[in-house]
């Protein structure tokens, strides 16, 4: 597949998406793990749900 | 499960931990095959393989105003029917709505260097999109500045319908004024223009960026849920100390 003369600007193109994608891909579930850790500091420290369930239980 | 089940973020966050890796499953195999069609698309007769730009430039342009859709949809739930998940529905989408607007005007100017000899040109479509991506910039500090949940969703929510005003002139601003950039060839009165061989890769992409979306969306929304947990717990930890 022969990309012609202007194949920098495809391949950064799709680079730069693959990138911003991989970044938000990761920023979501870094967040998802940073907020599991502070339940489960706060549930350790004694505090409940009101519904006595575990402040970390999502199901 | 209705929508009025949805409302209680519990039952949300069992959905969410249910269809999230079927979601991202689904994503994945259709970006996959997508990017296959785009590989083997044939070279377009005037731009050659510059084509290639279009099959993730389109859904990036696409996906920056059906975000500002989606907020615009949450905005209502907000102000009008006061559902629990409106707020966590718009405030989770504005940045990733920001990274595909971001992306939209990027592969639009490295598409734009080699066909039209620049990377930017003060046209009305081209415009119309840098003020989209700054309004979803001004919503993500209007989101941070105002510490308290529903009153930062209230302003967000009048902002975000204020803001749904450049969605159309986004969309029509190719046929009112006299642009550079091309008027539509997909979503178009009498059927699209494009080739076939063009066409279903394109097609294929927007579906998965589509799916890509969702995916992302969900998995944010869960995130906000946690976070307004960990919030009102620690409330609830303060007044247990301060009694």
């Amino acid at each position: 597949m022969s990309l012609g003369p202007y194949a920098s600007f495809i391949v950064t193109s799709y680079a730069l998406v693959a990138a911003v994608v991989l970044l938000l891909i990761i920023w979501i579930s870094a967040d998802y793990r940073r907020q599991q850790g502070r339940l489960k500091e706060i549930e350790a420290s004694g505090v409940m749900r009101r519904s006595g369930r575990s402040a970390a239980d999502i199901r | 499960m209705t929508l009025t089940d949805l409302a209680n973020p519990t039952k949300f966050l069992a959905l969410t931990a249910r269809i999230l890796p079927w979601l991202a499953g689904l994503t994945a195999i259709l970006l996959a095959v997508g990017l296959y069609g785009s590989a083997m698309a044939p070279d377009d007769y005037q731009q050659g393989a510059t084509v290639k730009i279009m099959f993730i430039h389109v859904p990036n342009a696409w996906l920056s105003m059906f975000v500002w859709g989606v907020m615009s949809v949450a905005a209502l739930g907000t102000l009008v029917w006061r559902h629990p998940l409106a707020d966590v529905a718009a405030k989770a989408a504005a940045p990733i709505g920001a990274a595909f607007t971001f992306l939209a005007l990027v592969t639009g100017s490295l598409w734009g260097r080699p066909m039209w000899g620049t990377y930017w040109e003060w046209d009305a479509r081209l415009t119309s999109v840098l003020i989209l991506f700054l309004m979803y910039l001004g919503l993500m500090a209007l989101w941070r500045a105002v510490e308290d949940p529903s009153r930062a969703a209230r302003a967000a929510a009048v902002l975000t319908l204020v803001g749904a005003i450049n969605i159309p002139i986004i969309k029509f601003s190719v046929d009112w004024w006299n642009t550079l950039h091309q008027p539509a060839s997909v979503f178009r009165a009498g059927g699209p223009t494009l080739d076939k061989a063009f066409l279903w890769p394109l097609l294929v992409m927007a579906i998965a960026f589509s799916l890509l979306f969702i995916t992302l969306h969900l998995a944010a929304m869960r995130n906000e849920i946690l976070r307004r947990r960990v919030r009102s717990l620690q409330m609830m930890q303060a007044n247990q100390q301060a009694a």
